[in-house]
Protein backbone atom coordinates (compact mmCIF):
# COMPACT_ATOMS: atom_id res chain seq x y z
CA UNK A 1 0.00 0.00 0.00
CA UNK A 2 2.84 2.40 0.90
CA UNK A 3 4.41 1.85 -2.55
CA UNK A 4 1.23 2.96 -4.34
CA UNK A 5 0.79 5.87 -1.90
CA UNK A 6 4.36 7.07 -2.59
CA UNK A 7 3.93 6.74 -6.36
CA UNK A 8 0.67 8.67 -6.33
CA UNK A 9 2.02 11.44 -4.11
CA UNK A 10 5.12 11.78 -6.27
CA UNK A 11 2.95 11.83 -9.38
CA UNK A 12 0.93 14.80 -8.01
CA UNK A 13 4.11 16.78 -7.43
CA UNK A 14 5.99 15.81 -10.61
CA UNK A 15 3.03 17.06 -12.65
CA UNK A 16 1.51 20.54 -12.38
CA UNK A 17 -1.72 19.19 -10.81
CA UNK A 18 -0.86 19.58 -7.14
CA UNK A 19 0.85 22.96 -7.63
CA UNK A 20 -2.09 24.31 -9.63
CA UNK A 21 -4.67 23.13 -7.10
CA UNK A 22 -2.67 24.40 -4.11
CA UNK A 23 -1.98 27.82 -5.71
CA UNK A 24 -5.60 28.33 -6.79
CA UNK A 25 -6.84 27.24 -3.36
CA UNK A 26 -4.48 29.64 -1.57
CA UNK A 27 -5.36 32.52 -3.89
CA UNK A 28 -9.11 31.93 -3.72
CA UNK A 29 -9.25 31.39 0.03
CA UNK A 30 -7.19 34.52 0.79
CA UNK A 31 -8.97 36.59 -1.86
CA UNK A 32 -12.39 35.70 -0.45
CA UNK A 33 -11.18 36.26 3.12
CA UNK A 34 -10.07 39.82 2.40
CA UNK A 35 -12.91 40.78 0.02
CA UNK A 36 -16.28 39.14 0.70
CA UNK A 37 -15.10 37.89 4.10
CA UNK A 38 -14.25 41.46 5.28
CA UNK A 39 -11.44 40.09 7.45
CA UNK A 40 -9.93 43.54 8.17
CA UNK A 41 -13.18 45.56 8.41
CA UNK A 42 -14.92 43.27 10.92
CA UNK A 43 -11.93 43.48 13.25
CA UNK A 44 -12.86 40.12 14.78
CA UNK A 45 -9.99 37.82 15.78
CA UNK A 46 -11.48 34.61 14.47
CA UNK A 47 -11.46 32.79 11.15
CA UNK A 48 -14.96 31.31 11.18
CA UNK A 49 -16.82 33.70 8.84
CA UNK A 50 -14.01 35.43 7.03
CA UNK A 51 -11.90 32.37 6.15
CA UNK A 52 -13.42 28.90 6.73
CA UNK A 53 -16.90 29.97 5.59
CA UNK A 54 -15.74 30.11 1.97
CA UNK A 55 -13.99 26.74 1.87
CA UNK A 56 -17.01 24.63 0.74
CA UNK A 57 -17.34 26.86 -2.32
CA UNK A 58 -13.71 26.37 -3.25
CA UNK A 59 -13.68 22.63 -2.52
CA UNK A 60 -16.77 22.06 -4.70
CA UNK A 61 -14.63 22.64 -7.77
CA UNK A 62 -11.07 21.97 -6.66
CA UNK A 63 -11.56 18.67 -4.78
CA UNK A 64 -13.07 17.00 -7.91
CA UNK A 65 -10.35 18.64 -10.04
CA UNK A 66 -7.67 16.94 -7.97
CA UNK A 67 -9.53 13.65 -7.56
CA UNK A 68 -10.94 13.16 -11.07
CA UNK A 69 -7.87 11.24 -12.21
CA UNK A 70 -7.92 8.81 -9.27
CA UNK A 71 -9.49 5.89 -11.17
CA UNK A 72 -10.53 7.49 -14.47
CA UNK A 73 -6.90 7.74 -15.48
CA UNK A 74 -6.19 4.12 -14.48
CA UNK A 75 -9.14 3.00 -16.66
CA UNK A 76 -8.13 5.22 -19.60
CA UNK A 77 -4.47 4.20 -19.66
CA UNK A 78 -5.17 0.54 -18.83
CA UNK A 79 -2.78 0.62 -15.87
CA UNK A 80 -5.63 -0.76 -13.75
CA UNK A 81 -4.75 -4.09 -15.41
CA UNK A 82 -1.23 -3.82 -13.99
CA UNK A 83 -2.48 -2.86 -10.53
CA UNK A 84 -5.04 -5.66 -10.66
CA UNK A 85 -2.38 -8.28 -11.36
CA UNK A 86 0.13 -7.17 -8.72
CA UNK A 87 0.00 -9.27 -5.54
CA UNK A 88 -2.01 -6.68 -3.61
CA UNK A 89 -5.67 -6.06 -2.88
CA UNK A 90 -7.80 -3.49 -4.67
CA UNK A 91 -8.78 -2.06 -1.27
CA UNK A 92 -5.18 -1.16 -0.41
CA UNK A 93 -4.83 0.52 -3.83
CA UNK A 94 -8.01 2.56 -3.19
CA UNK A 95 -6.81 3.60 0.26
CA UNK A 96 -3.30 4.46 -0.97
CA UNK A 97 -4.55 6.60 -3.86
CA UNK A 98 -7.14 8.34 -1.69
CA UNK A 99 -4.68 9.10 1.11
CA UNK A 100 -2.17 10.55 -1.38
CA UNK A 101 -4.82 12.99 -2.66
CA UNK A 102 -5.81 13.81 0.94
CA UNK A 103 -2.17 14.60 1.76
CA UNK A 104 -2.07 17.13 -1.11
CA UNK A 105 -5.07 18.86 0.50
CA UNK A 106 -3.45 18.70 3.93
CA UNK A 107 -0.43 20.50 2.42
CA UNK A 108 -2.73 23.12 0.83
CA UNK A 109 -4.49 23.74 4.16
CA UNK A 110 -1.20 23.82 6.07
CA UNK A 111 0.03 26.55 3.71
CA UNK A 112 -2.72 28.87 4.97
CA UNK A 113 -0.79 29.14 8.28
CA UNK A 114 -0.08 32.87 7.70
CA UNK A 115 -3.79 33.46 8.44
CA UNK A 116 -3.35 31.86 11.88
CA UNK A 117 -0.28 34.00 12.52
CA UNK A 118 -2.19 37.08 11.34
CA UNK A 119 -5.17 36.63 13.71
CA UNK A 120 -2.82 35.86 16.60
CA UNK A 121 -0.82 39.01 15.85
CA UNK A 122 -3.87 41.22 15.41
CA UNK A 123 -5.92 39.92 18.33
CA UNK A 124 -6.43 37.16 20.85
CA UNK A 125 -8.28 34.34 19.07
CA UNK A 126 -9.37 30.99 20.50
CA UNK A 127 -6.81 28.74 18.80
CA UNK A 128 -8.75 25.59 19.65
CA UNK A 129 -11.69 26.96 17.65
CA UNK A 130 -9.31 27.62 14.76
CA UNK A 131 -8.00 24.05 15.07
CA UNK A 132 -11.57 22.76 15.02
CA UNK A 133 -12.18 24.86 11.89
CA UNK A 134 -9.17 23.31 10.20
CA UNK A 135 -10.37 19.79 11.14
CA UNK A 136 -13.83 20.62 9.74
CA UNK A 137 -12.36 22.06 6.56
CA UNK A 138 -10.13 19.02 6.05
CA UNK A 139 -13.01 16.58 6.70
CA UNK A 140 -15.22 18.46 4.25
CA UNK A 141 -12.52 18.37 1.60
CA UNK A 142 -11.88 14.64 2.21
CA UNK A 143 -15.63 14.04 1.86
CA UNK A 144 -15.73 15.73 -1.55
CA UNK A 145 -12.59 13.82 -2.51
CA UNK A 146 -14.19 10.48 -1.53
CA UNK A 147 -17.27 11.33 -3.63
CA UNK A 148 -14.99 12.11 -6.58
CA UNK A 149 -13.09 8.86 -5.99
CA UNK A 150 -16.35 6.90 -6.25
CA UNK A 151 -17.46 8.68 -9.41
CA UNK A 152 -14.05 8.24 -11.04
CA UNK A 153 -14.42 4.46 -10.55
CA UNK A 154 -17.41 4.52 -12.92
CA UNK A 155 -15.81 6.26 -15.87
CA UNK A 156 -12.60 6.56 -17.86
CA UNK A 157 -13.57 10.09 -18.92
CA UNK A 158 -12.06 12.63 -16.53
CA UNK A 159 -14.27 15.50 -17.77
CA UNK A 160 -17.47 13.55 -17.06
CA UNK A 161 -16.07 12.65 -13.65
CA UNK A 162 -15.32 16.33 -12.92
CA UNK A 163 -18.77 17.53 -13.99
CA UNK A 164 -20.69 14.85 -12.09
CA UNK A 165 -18.54 15.17 -8.95
CA UNK A 166 -18.88 18.97 -8.92
CA UNK A 167 -22.65 18.65 -9.32
CA UNK A 168 -22.95 16.21 -6.40
CA UNK A 169 -20.75 18.43 -4.18
CA UNK A 170 -22.76 21.55 -5.11
CA UNK A 171 -25.98 19.68 -4.34
CA UNK A 172 -24.71 18.60 -0.90
CA UNK A 173 -23.91 22.23 -0.11
CA UNK A 174 -27.00 23.99 -1.45
CA UNK A 175 -29.59 21.68 0.12
CA UNK A 176 -28.62 23.26 3.43
CA UNK A 177 -29.57 26.81 2.31
CA UNK A 178 -32.63 28.42 3.88
CA UNK A 179 -34.29 29.12 0.51
CA UNK A 180 -33.86 25.51 -0.57
CA UNK A 181 -35.08 24.18 2.79
CA UNK A 182 -38.19 26.39 2.51
CA UNK A 183 -38.80 25.07 -1.03
CA UNK A 184 -38.50 21.48 0.23
CA UNK A 185 -40.86 22.23 3.15
CA UNK A 186 -43.54 23.41 0.70
CA UNK A 187 -43.29 20.27 -1.44
CA UNK A 188 -42.53 17.50 1.07
CA UNK A 189 -43.61 16.46 4.56
CA UNK A 190 -41.64 17.67 7.56
CA UNK A 191 -39.97 14.26 8.08
CA UNK A 192 -38.84 14.08 4.44
CA UNK A 193 -37.60 17.67 4.53
CA UNK A 194 -35.66 17.00 7.73
CA UNK A 195 -34.17 13.83 6.23
CA UNK A 196 -33.04 15.70 3.10
CA UNK A 197 -31.68 18.67 5.02
CA UNK A 198 -29.76 16.42 7.43
CA UNK A 199 -27.60 15.25 4.49
CA UNK A 200 -26.45 18.82 3.80
CA UNK A 201 -22.77 19.33 4.54
CA UNK A 202 -23.10 22.89 5.85
CA UNK A 203 -25.22 21.78 8.85
CA UNK A 204 -22.33 19.55 9.92
CA UNK A 205 -19.55 21.89 8.85
CA UNK A 206 -20.64 25.07 10.64
CA UNK A 207 -20.62 23.64 14.20
CA UNK A 208 -16.98 22.62 13.64
CA UNK A 209 -16.13 26.18 12.57
CA UNK A 210 -17.61 27.44 15.84
CA UNK A 211 -15.35 25.08 17.76
CA UNK A 212 -18.14 22.66 18.61
CA UNK A 213 -16.71 19.20 17.93
CA UNK A 214 -19.93 17.19 17.94
CA UNK A 215 -19.69 13.42 17.49
CA UNK A 216 -22.59 13.38 15.00
CA UNK A 217 -20.76 15.78 12.67
CA UNK A 218 -17.54 13.76 12.71
CA UNK A 219 -19.55 10.56 12.20
CA UNK A 220 -21.43 12.21 9.30
CA UNK A 221 -18.22 13.06 7.44
CA UNK A 222 -16.52 9.73 8.20
CA UNK A 223 -19.63 7.79 7.15
CA UNK A 224 -19.72 9.45 3.73
CA UNK A 225 -15.97 8.94 3.28
CA UNK A 226 -16.01 5.25 4.26
CA UNK A 227 -19.22 4.56 2.29
CA UNK A 228 -17.75 6.16 -0.84
CA UNK A 229 -14.46 4.24 -0.54
CA UNK A 230 -16.28 0.93 0.05
CA UNK A 231 -18.54 1.66 -2.92
CA UNK A 232 -15.45 2.42 -5.03
CA UNK A 233 -14.13 -1.03 -4.11
CA UNK A 234 -17.48 -2.62 -4.99
CA UNK A 235 -17.59 -0.82 -8.38
CA UNK A 236 -14.02 -1.76 -9.28
CA UNK A 237 -14.64 -5.39 -8.31
CA UNK A 238 -17.92 -5.43 -10.23
CA UNK A 239 -16.14 -4.10 -13.32
CA UNK A 240 -13.76 -7.06 -13.14
CA UNK A 241 -16.47 -9.64 -12.50
CA UNK B 1 2.42 -24.90 -13.59
CA UNK B 2 -0.65 -23.37 -15.27
CA UNK B 3 -3.75 -25.47 -14.98
CA UNK B 4 -6.97 -24.13 -16.45
CA UNK B 5 -10.07 -26.08 -15.43
CA UNK B 6 -13.41 -25.58 -17.22
CA UNK B 7 -12.96 -21.82 -17.40
CA UNK B 8 -15.97 -19.87 -18.67
CA UNK B 9 -16.77 -16.19 -18.93
CA UNK B 10 -20.11 -14.64 -19.81
CA UNK B 11 -20.68 -10.94 -20.37
CA UNK B 12 -24.44 -10.64 -20.09
CA UNK B 13 -25.89 -13.19 -22.48
CA UNK B 14 -22.67 -13.41 -24.51
CA UNK B 15 -20.33 -16.32 -23.80
CA UNK B 16 -16.78 -15.17 -24.45
CA UNK B 17 -14.93 -18.17 -22.99
CA UNK B 18 -16.69 -21.50 -23.00
CA UNK B 19 -15.54 -24.30 -20.71
CA UNK B 20 -11.84 -23.98 -21.54
CA UNK B 21 -9.42 -26.51 -20.04
CA UNK B 22 -5.70 -26.83 -20.73
CA UNK B 23 -2.38 -27.03 -18.89
CA UNK B 24 1.07 -25.55 -19.45
CA UNK B 25 3.97 -27.33 -17.80
CA UNK B 26 7.39 -26.08 -16.79
CA UNK B 27 9.64 -25.81 -19.83
CA UNK B 28 6.70 -25.39 -22.17
CA UNK B 29 5.83 -22.37 -24.34
CA UNK B 30 2.18 -22.48 -25.31
CA UNK B 31 1.13 -20.29 -28.23
CA UNK B 32 -2.43 -19.08 -27.81
CA UNK B 33 -3.94 -18.45 -31.24
CA UNK B 34 -7.31 -17.29 -32.41
CA UNK B 35 -9.06 -14.58 -34.40
CA UNK B 36 -9.98 -11.24 -32.85
CA UNK B 37 -12.69 -11.67 -30.23
CA UNK B 38 -12.02 -15.41 -29.82
CA UNK B 39 -11.53 -14.97 -26.05
CA UNK B 40 -7.71 -15.02 -25.83
CA UNK B 41 -7.28 -11.84 -23.78
CA UNK B 42 -10.27 -12.65 -21.57
CA UNK B 43 -8.82 -16.10 -20.82
CA UNK B 44 -5.45 -14.56 -20.00
CA UNK B 45 -7.05 -11.94 -17.74
CA UNK B 46 -8.86 -14.70 -15.86
CA UNK B 47 -5.68 -16.75 -15.50
CA UNK B 48 -3.84 -13.70 -14.10
CA UNK B 49 -6.67 -13.03 -11.62
CA UNK B 50 -7.54 -9.65 -13.12
CA UNK B 51 -11.10 -10.68 -13.94
CA UNK B 52 -13.20 -13.24 -12.13
CA UNK B 53 -14.33 -16.31 -14.11
CA UNK B 54 -18.08 -16.95 -14.40
CA UNK B 55 -17.28 -20.65 -13.94
CA UNK B 56 -14.18 -22.78 -13.44
CA UNK B 57 -10.79 -21.90 -12.02
CA UNK B 58 -7.13 -21.56 -12.91
CA UNK B 59 -4.27 -22.83 -10.79
CA UNK B 60 -0.80 -21.31 -10.85
CA UNK B 61 1.86 -23.59 -9.34
CA UNK B 62 -0.99 -25.44 -7.61
CA UNK B 63 -2.51 -22.25 -6.13
CA UNK B 64 -6.06 -21.31 -7.09
CA UNK B 65 -6.30 -17.82 -8.60
CA UNK B 66 -9.89 -17.51 -7.40
CA UNK B 67 -9.34 -18.66 -3.81
CA UNK B 68 -5.83 -17.28 -3.15
CA UNK B 69 -5.35 -14.48 -5.68
CA UNK B 70 -2.53 -12.70 -3.85
CA UNK B 71 -0.35 -15.84 -3.55
CA UNK B 72 -1.10 -16.97 -7.11
CA UNK B 73 -0.32 -13.51 -8.56
CA UNK B 74 3.12 -13.52 -6.94
CA UNK B 75 4.09 -16.41 -9.27
CA UNK B 76 2.88 -14.65 -12.43
CA UNK B 77 4.57 -12.18 -14.73
CA UNK B 78 1.98 -10.55 -16.97
CA UNK B 79 2.28 -8.39 -20.06
CA UNK B 80 -1.15 -6.94 -20.90
CA UNK B 81 -2.15 -6.45 -24.53
CA UNK B 82 -1.86 -2.65 -24.68
CA UNK B 83 1.35 -2.60 -22.59
CA UNK B 84 -0.07 -0.02 -20.12
CA UNK B 85 2.44 2.17 -18.26
CA UNK B 86 2.42 5.23 -16.02
CA UNK B 87 3.36 7.97 -18.49
CA UNK B 88 4.46 10.45 -15.82
CA UNK B 89 7.32 8.18 -14.65
CA UNK B 90 10.75 7.45 -16.09
CA UNK B 91 11.47 3.86 -17.15
CA UNK B 92 13.71 3.35 -14.11
CA UNK B 93 11.18 4.83 -11.66
CA UNK B 94 8.47 2.64 -13.14
CA UNK B 95 10.61 -0.49 -12.73
CA UNK B 96 11.48 0.57 -9.16
CA UNK B 97 7.77 0.95 -8.44
CA UNK B 98 7.00 -2.49 -9.91
CA UNK B 99 9.94 -4.05 -7.99
CA UNK B 100 8.60 -2.55 -4.78
CA UNK B 101 5.10 -3.90 -5.55
CA UNK B 102 6.73 -7.31 -5.98
CA UNK B 103 8.45 -6.90 -2.59
CA UNK B 104 11.90 -6.62 -4.16
CA UNK B 105 13.61 -4.02 -2.00
CA UNK B 106 17.20 -2.78 -1.64
CA UNK B 107 19.94 -4.78 -3.30
CA UNK B 108 17.52 -7.45 -4.55
CA UNK B 109 15.45 -4.80 -6.29
CA UNK B 110 18.48 -3.09 -7.85
CA UNK B 111 19.82 -6.40 -9.18
CA UNK B 112 16.42 -7.38 -10.58
CA UNK B 113 16.08 -4.01 -12.34
CA UNK B 114 19.61 -4.23 -13.78
CA UNK B 115 18.84 -7.73 -15.04
CA UNK B 116 15.59 -6.77 -16.84
CA UNK B 117 17.06 -3.53 -18.24
CA UNK B 118 19.78 -5.68 -19.85
CA UNK B 119 17.39 -8.43 -20.94
CA UNK B 120 14.93 -6.02 -22.56
CA UNK B 121 17.59 -3.65 -23.95
CA UNK B 122 16.31 -0.63 -22.04
CA UNK B 123 19.71 0.83 -21.10
CA UNK B 124 19.40 3.72 -23.58
CA UNK B 125 16.03 4.90 -22.28
CA UNK B 126 16.33 4.03 -18.57
CA UNK B 127 16.18 7.69 -17.48
CA UNK B 128 13.72 8.76 -20.15
CA UNK B 129 10.14 9.71 -19.35
CA UNK B 130 7.73 6.96 -20.45
CA UNK B 131 5.47 9.34 -22.40
CA UNK B 132 8.37 10.05 -24.79
CA UNK B 133 9.00 6.36 -25.62
CA UNK B 134 8.26 4.72 -28.96
CA UNK B 135 5.76 1.85 -29.07
CA UNK B 136 8.56 -0.72 -29.18
CA UNK B 137 10.25 0.64 -26.07
CA UNK B 138 6.90 0.92 -24.25
CA UNK B 139 6.26 -2.74 -24.99
CA UNK B 140 9.71 -3.74 -23.78
CA UNK B 141 9.33 -1.67 -20.59
CA UNK B 142 6.09 -3.48 -19.86
CA UNK B 143 7.73 -6.82 -20.65
CA UNK B 144 10.56 -5.87 -18.25
CA UNK B 145 8.10 -5.39 -15.35
CA UNK B 146 6.70 -8.87 -16.08
CA UNK B 147 10.18 -10.40 -15.72
CA UNK B 148 11.34 -8.42 -12.66
CA UNK B 149 10.49 -10.99 -9.99
CA UNK B 150 11.72 -13.96 -12.07
CA UNK B 151 8.23 -15.54 -12.07
CA UNK B 152 7.54 -19.23 -12.59
CA UNK B 153 4.75 -18.41 -15.00
CA UNK B 154 4.74 -15.83 -17.79
CA UNK B 155 1.53 -14.71 -19.45
CA UNK B 156 2.18 -12.50 -22.43
CA UNK B 157 -0.65 -10.97 -24.43
CA UNK B 158 0.72 -10.27 -27.92
CA UNK B 159 4.28 -9.59 -26.75
CA UNK B 160 5.61 -8.78 -30.23
CA UNK B 161 2.86 -6.34 -31.19
CA UNK B 162 4.29 -3.03 -32.40
CA UNK B 163 7.90 -4.21 -32.51
CA UNK B 164 10.13 -3.93 -35.56
CA UNK B 165 11.43 -7.19 -37.17
CA UNK B 166 14.70 -7.07 -35.18
CA UNK B 167 12.89 -6.53 -31.89
CA UNK B 168 10.38 -9.27 -32.76
CA UNK B 169 13.24 -11.68 -33.36
CA UNK B 170 14.87 -10.73 -30.04
CA UNK B 171 11.62 -11.14 -28.08
CA UNK B 172 10.93 -14.52 -29.69
CA UNK B 173 14.44 -15.68 -28.78
CA UNK B 174 13.90 -14.37 -25.25
CA UNK B 175 10.59 -16.25 -24.93
CA UNK B 176 12.23 -19.42 -26.22
CA UNK B 177 15.11 -19.04 -23.76
CA UNK B 178 12.88 -18.25 -20.78
CA UNK B 179 10.56 -21.10 -21.76
CA UNK B 180 13.26 -23.63 -20.86
CA UNK B 181 12.69 -23.06 -17.16
CA UNK B 182 9.26 -21.41 -16.96
CA UNK B 183 5.72 -22.07 -18.12
CA UNK B 184 4.82 -19.50 -20.77
CA UNK B 185 1.42 -18.74 -22.24
CA UNK B 186 1.51 -16.18 -25.01
CA UNK B 187 -1.05 -15.03 -27.48
CA UNK B 188 -0.28 -13.96 -31.01
CA UNK B 189 -1.85 -13.29 -34.39
CA UNK B 190 1.38 -14.09 -36.17
CA UNK B 191 1.39 -17.77 -37.05
CA UNK B 192 5.12 -17.74 -37.86
CA UNK B 193 5.73 -17.16 -34.16
CA UNK B 194 4.37 -20.62 -33.40
CA UNK B 195 7.31 -22.16 -35.24
CA UNK B 196 9.75 -19.57 -33.96
CA UNK B 197 8.99 -19.78 -30.24
CA UNK B 198 6.33 -22.33 -29.23
CA UNK B 199 6.66 -25.91 -28.14
CA UNK B 200 2.88 -26.28 -28.36
CA UNK B 201 0.00 -24.26 -29.75
CA UNK B 202 -3.66 -23.99 -29.03
CA UNK B 203 -6.20 -22.46 -31.39
CA UNK B 204 -9.40 -21.11 -29.90
CA UNK B 205 -12.49 -19.85 -31.65
CA UNK B 206 -15.61 -18.38 -30.04
CA UNK B 207 -14.26 -19.30 -26.62
CA UNK B 208 -13.64 -22.99 -27.40
CA UNK B 209 -10.49 -24.94 -28.15
CA UNK B 210 -10.54 -26.07 -31.78
CA UNK B 211 -6.97 -27.38 -32.08
CA UNK B 212 -4.21 -28.33 -29.64
CA UNK B 213 -0.80 -29.80 -30.42
CA UNK B 214 2.83 -29.21 -31.29
CA UNK B 215 3.50 -27.03 -34.37
CA UNK B 216 4.33 -30.20 -36.33
CA UNK B 217 1.07 -31.89 -35.23
CA UNK B 218 -0.97 -28.86 -36.25
CA UNK B 219 0.67 -28.69 -39.66
CA UNK B 220 -0.08 -32.38 -40.06
CA UNK B 221 -3.74 -31.77 -39.16
CA UNK B 222 -4.05 -29.07 -41.84
CA UNK B 223 -3.48 -31.59 -44.65
CA UNK B 224 -1.48 -28.95 -46.57
CA UNK B 225 1.36 -28.53 -44.03
CA UNK B 226 0.21 -24.95 -43.53
CA UNK B 227 -0.77 -23.39 -40.20
CA UNK B 228 -2.50 -20.60 -42.14
CA UNK B 229 -4.82 -23.11 -43.84
CA UNK B 230 -5.59 -24.85 -40.55
CA UNK B 231 -6.31 -21.50 -38.88
CA UNK B 232 -8.62 -20.41 -41.71
CA UNK B 233 -10.46 -23.75 -41.73
CA UNK B 234 -11.00 -23.97 -37.99
CA UNK B 235 -11.85 -20.39 -37.05
CA UNK B 236 -14.84 -18.22 -37.78
CA UNK B 237 -14.23 -15.49 -40.32
CA UNK B 238 -15.80 -12.08 -39.84
CA UNK B 239 -17.59 -12.57 -43.16
CA UNK B 240 -19.15 -15.89 -42.02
Amino acid sequence: MFTIFRRELKSYFTQPTAYAVICIFLFMSLFLTFTLGNFIKTGDANLEWSFFFWHPWIYMLLAPALGMRLWSDEHRSGTIELLGTFPTTIWSAILAKYLAAAVVWAVALALTYPMVIAVNTLGDPDNLTILSGYIGSFLLCCTFLAITCLISAFTSDQVSCLIISCSVCVLLVVIGFDHVVRAFAQSFSETTTNAIVSTAVLDHYRPLLRGSMRIQDIVYFLTIIVACLLSTSAILNAKRA
Amino acid sequence: MIEVNSLSKHFGSKTVVNNLSFAVNKGEVLGFLGPNGAGKSTTMRMVTGFITPSKGDAEICGISVTDHPKEAKSHIGYLPEAAPLYDDMTVLDFLKFCASMRKLHGKKGREAIEMVVDTCFLGNVAHQSIHTLSKGYRHRTCLAQALLHDPDVLILDEPTDGLDPNQKHEVRQLIKRLGQEKAILFSTHILEEVDAACSRALIIDQGRIVADGSPADLREQSGTQSLHDLFRNLTTKETD
